[in-house]
């Protein structure tokens, strides 16, 4: 069957990449793109980089202006689908009407986990998701005396180093015993902390939030989990996203930790695919198992992916996975995944935070972390990218023919 | 606002009109011109924005960082000539500017 209109549920990097694939590829049917936004579709790592800081304008942040929609005949919706009538392949939507589709690609992405504390509705405090949290941040941020930040993961530690660089006393709560302990090592989480303090970034590990305080409104005061009051007169929190996977899991589609797609990023339903923040995909990296990643890189070459099938060019998804995150003068930039690392070789100087750390499990590389040296993420990429390299596990199977081996691995 | 031309591999001739601060990246992918991925949105993060820019407008931008430097190290086709896109900022006398783009960004 041609598929003749692709409607795509989500504005945020895969929906627009797939929108933006769709019409490279040539696809001519009709597109239609669900934004349950305001305004143009725009890109989320400045909010807390360079549009938190001001460096960039509202324009320099979109995927595009009007006018390419227009051009390109792609229908931008102000709109939020509510419903997925997968008998009749429609989506309703909240406005009241229904758009047909021949192929739905839901790209609702996450939202962020709520504190879920008492005090959390005061005023002055901020999760970093939209362009509305950005704008008020970037005038807050520059007015706190007393900055909380509740979470050390990649959105906590960038607004916490843009805060101290403005002057203000800077404290993170972070559960865990280290920062960013879910995404790096143990060496470049040490080189992140001791370049947060040296900023004047203090952090409270194994320390959680239990409530807020204010007066008039608006926050005032952290009452921590050991009992410490902290004054703060700004909150900013981020403890991690919740997939969006409701509209799917009303729809009868399996949901669990995202919606669930094949190596193809296909649901269950053959006229319904998913991408990006929302997705839990079989990921090559990860030894096959159902992952769900949150970032940029995930979100684009998803999107492309389910372009090219739509198209008539099926192919499993198996991208290298990789992320960037700036903090201060440091820019991070990740390539692989380092999930089950077990061995870690560190090049570069330390000293001057300019180092890569190289993970392993067993003798496998699987990722590397580069922190300002993106000379060696660049060539990360094109090693982790090439078939896995001579394992232990190979070798050691019988009939092995080391010759073999080799040419059959620079094919 | 500064029209520039962007030129794909096959020879196609984009006449594209650029904002003052804006990066060539961005007036080309604003535009539609085919051939730049730029995957990391401008953030000098992925590589694929890689053009060539045409020999008398070399010393109209900044010179390549350190950084930008590194990231070129992958490109397919790398020249004297190659910049990422998304670093090279439009001013009001670019006029004219002439940027080629690579066989492929991958």
């Amino acid at each position: 069957m041609t598929i003749e209109s692709v409607v795509i549920v989500g504005a945020g990097h895969g929906g627009v990449q797939v929108a933006i694939s769709l019409r490279q590829e040539g696809f001519n049917g009709r597109i239609v793109l669900l934004n349950d936004e305001r305004g143009l579709p725009y890109q989320r790592p400045p909010l807390s980089k360079a549009y938190l800081l001001g460096k960039i304008g509202e324009t320099a942040m979109l995927f595009r202006p009007q006018s390419f929609y227009d051009e390109q005949r792609i229908e931008h919706l102000h709109d939020r689908a509510s419903h997925i009538d997968r008998r009749n392949q429609r989506v309703m939507l909240v406005s009241g009407g229904a758009i047909d589709y021949d192929h739905l690609v839901i790209a609702t992405g996450a939202r962020n986990r709520p504190l879920g504390v008492p005090g959390a509705e005061l005023g002055g405090v901020y999760g970093i998701k939209t362009k509305a949290d950005a704008d008020a941040l970037s005038i807050r941020v520059k007015q706190a005396r007393d900055v909380v930040v509740v979470g050390a993961g990649f959105i906590g530690l960038e607004f916490a180093a843009v805060a101290a660089a403005e002057g203000a006393n800077v404290e993170v709560l972070e559960l865990g015993d280290r920062p960013m302990a879910r995404a790096v090592s143990s060496q470049m989480s040490a080189l992140f902390a001791d370049a947060h303090r040296s900023w004047g970034v203090s952090f409270n590990f194994g320390t959680g939030i239990v409530a807020l305080e204010g007066e008039d409104g608006a926050v005032q005061r952290v009452i921590t989990s050991d009992g410490r009051r902290l004054l703060a007169d700004l909150v900013v929190y981020g403890i991690g996203v919740v997939p969006n996977v409701e509209l799917a899991q009303e729809a009868g589609l399996d949901t669990e930790n995202g919606v669930r797609v094949n190596a193809e990023l296909l649901t269950a339903d053959p006229s319904i695919s998913a991408l990006g923040d929302v997705a839990a995909f079989p990921c090559v990296q990860n030894g096959g198992a159902l992952t769900r990643l949150e970032s940029v890189q995930n979100a684009v070459d998803q999107g492309k992916t389910i372009a090219a099938r739509l198209v008539g060019k099926p192919a499993p998804y198996a991208a290298l996975p990789w992320f960037w995150t700036d903090q201060g003068n440091l820019k991070l930039q990740i390539a692989g995944l380092s999930v089950g690392a077990d061995h870690f070789v560190t090049l570069g100087d330390l000293p001057a935070r300019q180092t890569s750390v190289l993970c392993y499990r067993g003798d496998e590389l699987i990722a590397v972390e580069s922190c300002n040296r993106p000379g060696d993420h660049i060539y990360a990429r094109k090693i982790l990218a090439r078939p896995p390299a001579l394992t232990r596990a190979i070798a050691s199977a019988p009939d092995f023919d080391l010759k073999a081996w080799e040419a059959a691995s620079r094919a | 606002m500064p029209t520039i031309k962007i030129v794909e591999n096959n020879g196609t001739v984009h006449e594209v009109s650029g904002e003052v601060g804006q990066s060539v990246m961005q007036a080309a992918t604003f535009a539609g011109v085919p051939g730049i991925s730029a995957d990391c949105g401008g953030a000098c993060a992925c590589a694929t924005c890689h053009g060539y820019v045409d020999e008398a407008w070399v010393g109209a931008f900044q010179p390549v960082s350190e950084s930008e430097d590194q990231m070129l190290e992958i490109v397919p086709e790398r020249r004297s000539s190659s910049r990422l896109t998304c670093q090279l900022v439009l001013s009001a006398d670019m006029d004219g500017l002439m940027v080629q783009l690579p066989a492929s960004q991958f």
